[in-house]
């Protein structure tokens, strides 16, 4: 368990044999898993790049706001990666889970893989708030409840990145990552209904409220696209990187088991 | 009991002999308020209003340079170890150890608001509110910077990467403690709510706490 490299650089033996009905505990093998993700990745990033060009076409002919103009279409990006940047927090969660209670030797890839994604995310949607905000509220930085709550998400997904290139050790790092993920799941809704408390300013949620969304079909639709799209790189960049740190494991513990060989 | 009493007893004795430092967070406390003077200017009626606001920021920084020393000095002397394969749970063993912590470290924070509260031109009513919100909410910060320094000595490398875990943690009771604070100064809107929750925040952090900081440790020291 210390070492997750070694297991993984060895021909994978034992568990082809009992490979049941669980997929999740067929993926726990990273060869299995490299040679899915092998197959999967082209088709996702085609399907990708489709939802993506309809979002983006969809979103730039869709008309301007009667009162925001043209700068309405900012939304279509900065929406998404405000849902993304909850959203990955979510599916770190449940791979800290996985860390912590079933020791699944993927869940601390996925977890370690998806914080600088979300980080990206994250920052994305306050880089697209803060311009969208300039023509809008004539500032750049408004210290709203929404865009602190997001910067203050950022900042732990940041802490995050930070205990995990503060240990050397893989499986350490990841259980206690792992605690501070969990740790975060429940403290973010907790921040974000005092940040609430703290500054009632910003307008009411719109897109998903009770009786119906009150945006228009003409913005709804490209949004609902652009989410997709979003969720679908978020996939596609997830598998990619998880496939990425297996690879980058293999080869460090090659690189340890020459080094011990030739000492 | 008798060994988690016992566990409390000699955390606090230890933190307030010689070499202790539980008394280097009220100085640094004193320091922190002693300098806001200085970088917003001797307005005395500006103080006032910043009052809390400052006393409550210096006591969250306080409490946060007492924190390492939590579980470090434990670990480095091996007791760590000890208190991990005891048959108490370490739950229950963390929980203690923190309101050990808070006792030696949290509380003179509290009994040195007054005269503080003095320094930056509060009346006795607002001293007292500030008073009572630090003795809610400290334990809320002692409890969630558990987690931070559990996690920080299975690191071996505290310091800097808990404050940066930490701190983000902390704002929801700085938020309500200050609110509380300032409503009982001037605000139209009560004290009661703010600091209800403020109570609750605390409760939660009793609860959360002890569960990720065995967690955390029970899992990094192998």
């Amino acid at each position: 368990m210390r070492e997750t490299g070694l297991e993984s650089a060895l021909p994978a033996l034992a568990p082809a044999t009992i490979s049941g009905a669980m997929t999740l505990i067929d993926l726990a093998n990273p060869s299995r898993f490299l040679s899915l993700a092998g197959r999967i990745l082209p088709w996702l990033a085609a399907l990708t790049v489709l939802v993506l060009a309809v979002g983006l076409y969809q979103s730039a002919t869709a008309p301007d706001d009667y009162q925001q103009g043209a700068t309405v279409k900012i939304m279509f990006i900065h929406v998404p990666n405000a849902w993304l940047s909850m959203f990955v927090w979510g599916v770190m969660s449940v791979a800290a889970l996985g860390t912590l209670v079933w020791r699944h030797p993927l869940a601390d890839v996925a977890a370690k893989t998806a914080a600088p994604i979300g980080a990206a995310f994250t920052f994305l949607a306050l880089l697209t708030g803060s311009l969208w905000g300039r023509p809008m509220w004539g500032t750049y930085w408004e210290w709203d409840a929404r865009l602190t709550s997001v910067l203050i998400l950022f900042l732990m997904y940041l802490g995050l990145m930070a205990l995990w290139r503060a240990v050397e050790d893989p499986s350490r790092a990841a259980r206690a990552a792992a605690v501070l993920t969990l740790v975060g799941a429940i403290n973010i809704p907790i921040i974000k209904f005092s940040v609430d408390w703290w500054n009632t300013l910003h307008q009411p949620a719109s897109v998903i409220r009770m009786g119906g969304s009150t945006l228009d079909r003409a913005f709804l639709i490209p949004l609902l696209v652009m989410a997709i799209g979003f969720t679908l790189l978020f996939l596609t960049l997830h598998i990619a990187a998880m496939r990425n740190e297996i690879l980058r494991r293999r080869v460090r513990t090659l690189q340890m088991l020459q080094a011990s060989k030739s000492a | 009991m008798t060994a988690l009493a016992a566990l409390i007893r000699r955390d606090v004795s230890v933190a307030l002999r010689v070499g202790g430092g539980a008394l280097i967070g009220v100085l640094f406390f004193l320091t922190v308020v002693v300098l806001m003077p200085f970088a917003v200017g001797p307005d005395l009626a500006l103080l006032k209003k910043l009052g809390p606001a400052i006393l409550w920021l210096g006591a969250l920084l306080a409490s946060l340079l007492t924190l390492d020393r939590l579980f470090t000095a434990d670990h480095d002397d091996g007791s760590l170890d000890l208190i991990v394969m005891s048959r108490t749970p370490l739950e229950l063993a963390c929980a203690a150890k923190a309101l050990a912590h808070w006792l030696a470290a949290g509380l003179p924070l509290v009994v040195a608001t007054p005269v503080l509260g003095l320094l930056l031109n509060l009346d006795g009513v607002a001293t007292g509110a500030v008073a009572l919100t630090l003795l809610a909410g400290t334990p809320a910060l002692t409890f969630t910077g558990m987690i931070g320094a559990a996690l920080a000595v299975v690191l071996r490398r505290g310091g800097l990467l808990l404050s940066v875990l930490v701190l983000p943690l902390s704002i929801p009771v700085l938020i309500f403690g200050v609110a509380a604070s300032n409503a009982a100064l001037s605000g139209p809107s009560p004290f009661g709510t703010p600091f209800s929750i403020l109570c609750a925040l605390s409760l939660m952090s009793l609860v959360i706490g002890p569960f990720a900081a065995a967690a955390s440790l029970r899992h990094g020291l192998d």
